[in-house]
């Protein structure tokens, strides 16, 4: 079933493989969603390309995903960032696979300043590395907390005793 | 990463000069309109202060830290420390059954819990191919909007009273009383309703209901028309809200916002118009815009829009079709109770799917709705099997929460609180 979006997704996933070749891993359109897969090492210029020169300036969420249990995947982790386009009135995730030897990944924060608070909840939650971010440090978890609870290898039940309160200065110091 | 500062660098070396109020000018007379001018103060030396607000504060509604080193009452820097109410919703979701998350939904943004269940199941029936029937959609429409107004009501009411105008609040509370009534009359409970389901609703609606809601929607204007009597031309309340926590419309889009925070930066982005679903095109309602993004457009905003959901619950309550409420497929909806008693077909169609429950086909689905506090987003990731492989949700008051730092920096220390109360930041869906 097409929808409104379809030939915008058309079009924009023709212009990435023509921009970025095979650095476009794949393309998913399942569920009228539209989803590209990006390799890691050009994944802030198709973001920047996407900000800058197709007007996505909407950065809705950034979502970690372990694939541990998948059926079948290209490397354990997956950064997702889900974009949309206020003018164009068009979605498209980003989805980047992330090898768990290997964890640094550029941050966004340069490109949306949501990227933020995004990638601070994905570094806890995944342990993924920002490079970049001006104040990579735990959210939603306590400071003290260790491991990174989304992980499917981390366990259901069971607590950690965490018992200081955050200084904060970083939070502080960090520029606006 | 910047350096650490040390709270000692700002303990002064020797004790500030003390000064009385003999050192002034005696001869201000502190009537005369020049008084400040003839005031002449030594040079006082300041020291930042430290001060630590929340997490359990009565203005911050929830549970969420500002620490902000003061300069005098200005905000010089401020740290803000979420997370006192993660409760693991995204692990947990892991584990359950698609119909058993929605109750856990009900505690993201427990001020309007019906549409967390709707944008929840929206997100699953689509990733299913399910078309809900034209009752079902229906009731949905109404009771989302019914929660708009309730919604608006909760955080227009406690940020003027925050600011400091009390009696606001028992006008937007006594209509959000009726309507909670009603929506006790339809689901059993007035916070968590947990009222849809994967292909439908629990049940149907009750007799007469829809009598009752019109009878507590006539107390909505009138609880509207007295709060923005007492509020909008207010001159107290102008002083106090205009031009605070500004954000153009850029920066706002460029931190994430979405919903009435947004719309009050003068963006009209509302999921509603732009990407209609349930059939919001084919209903008559606008979208107030605010001009400058300050605490005042957002309040006045939310009220404008309470106005418009009104409009849309008249629209849709006589046009409520007859019909089934749940989908006719046995891999989705329960068989009916007495069929299950009787039947042998029955039973086992109720047994396979309470044991195995709803099964999506596998893949990734992000599905957005226009919640009272904005976009609020499920993306799910299913593997064939009957629990959710991983649910992300994208709450709409997360990223508002980002901008607090930037917007109470530079500001007084009394703004910090009607800035959080505009934001309408509910820890619930905040921290998940």
């Amino acid at each position: 079933m097409a929808t409104r979006e379809t030939p915008k997704h058309d079009a924009l996933v023709a212009e990435l493989k023509n921009r970025f070749g095979a650095k476009i891993l794949d393309v998913d359109r399942s569920f009228d969603d539209c989803t590209v897969i990006v390799d890691k090492a050009s994944i802030h210029d198709v973001l920047a390309f996407l900000k800058n020169e197709r007007r996505f300036n909407l950065l809705l969420d950034i979502a970690g995903v372990d694939c541990m249990n998948l059926p079948k995947f290209r490397e354990r982790f997956e950064v997702v960032y889900m974009l949309y386009s206020i003018p164009d009135v068009v979605r498209v995730r980003i989805e980047v696979p992330v090898s768990e030897l290997d964890l640094d990944i550029p941050t966004a924060t340069d490109l949306w300043k949501s990227a933020n608070w995004g990638e601070r909840e994905a570094f806890e939650m995944f342990g993924f590395n920002f490079v970049g971010h001006p104040c990579l440090k735990r959210l939603l978890t306590h400071h003290e907390f260790v491991g990174h609870p989304l992980r499917k290898d981390y366990p259901l039940m069971g607590g950690q005793w965490c018992a200081t309160t955050s200084d904060m200065t970083e939070e502080l110091n960090e520029p606006r | 990463m910047t350096d650490k500062i040390s709270i000692q660098e700002f303990v002064p070396k020797e004790a500030p000069p003390r000064y009385s109020s003999r050192d002034f000018d005696s001869d201000v007379d502190p009537k005369r309109d020049d008084f400040d001018e003839g005031l002449t103060l030594p040079d006082i030396n300041t020291t930042p202060m430290f001060i630590n607000i929340g997490p359990t504060h009565p203005a911050t509604h929830g549970t969420f830290r500002v620490y902000a080193q003061l300069e005098g009452e200005t905000v010089e820097k401020a740290g803000v420390d979420v997370g006192y109410l993660h409760r693991g919703f995204e692990k947990i979701v892991e584990v359950k059954q698609y119909n058993q998350v929605i109750p856990y939904t009900d505690r993201l943004n427990y001020c309007s819990g019906l549409t967390n269940n709707v944008a929840y199941c929206k997100a699953v029936e689509r990733m299913m191919g399910i078309e809900v029937p034209p009752r079902t959609i229906a009731i949905r429409v109404i009771i989302m909007e019914i929660q708009r107004i309730m919604d608006h009501m909760i955080c227009c009411g406690t940020n003027i009273v925050d600011i400091g105008a009390l009696t606001n609040f028992w006008y937007f509370y006594n209509a959000r009383d009726k309507l909670n009534d009603v929506l006790e009359a339809l689901t059993g409970a007035r916070l968590t309703y947990s009222y849809t389901r994967v292909g439908g609703l629990a049940w149907d609606l009750p007799e007469g209901w829809r009598e009752d809601v019109k009878a507590a929607l006539k107390e909505v204007p009138a609880a509207i028309k007295d709060v923005r009597g007492l509020v909008a031309k207010n001159r107290i309340f102008q002083d106090r809200t205009r031009g605070v926590g500004m954000i153009s419309a850029e920066d706002a889009i460029s931190f994430g916002w979405t919903g009435p925070c947004l719309r009050a930066t003068g963006a009209d982005l509302d999921l509603r118009k732009v990407r209609p679903y349930y059939g919001y095109d084919q209903l008559d309602f606008d979208i107030p815009v605010g001009a400058n993004g300050d605490v005042y457009d957002r309040v006045i905003v939310r009220i404008a829009e309470m106005e418009e959901s009104l409009k849309i619950i008249h629209q849709m309550i006589d046009r409520v079709p007859d019909g089934p409420i749940n989908i006719d497929d046995k891999k989705v909806t329960l068989p009916p109770k007495d069929k299950v008693h009787t039947s042998m077909e029955a039973l086992i169609n109720h047994f396979k799917l309470v044991i195995e429950g709803v099964q999506p086909p596998p893949g990734r689905i992000y599905d957005a709705t226009e919640t009272p506090n904005g976009e609020l987003g499920f993306y799910i990731i299913s593997d064939g099997s009957g629990h959710p492989y991983r649910i992300k949700v994208r709450p709409p008051c997360f990223y508002t929460m980002n901008t607090l730092k930037f917007l109470v920096e530079g500001g007084m220390v009394a703004d910090i609180v009607a800035i959080l109360g505009g934001l309408n930041v509910i820890a619930g869906e905040l921290d998940r």
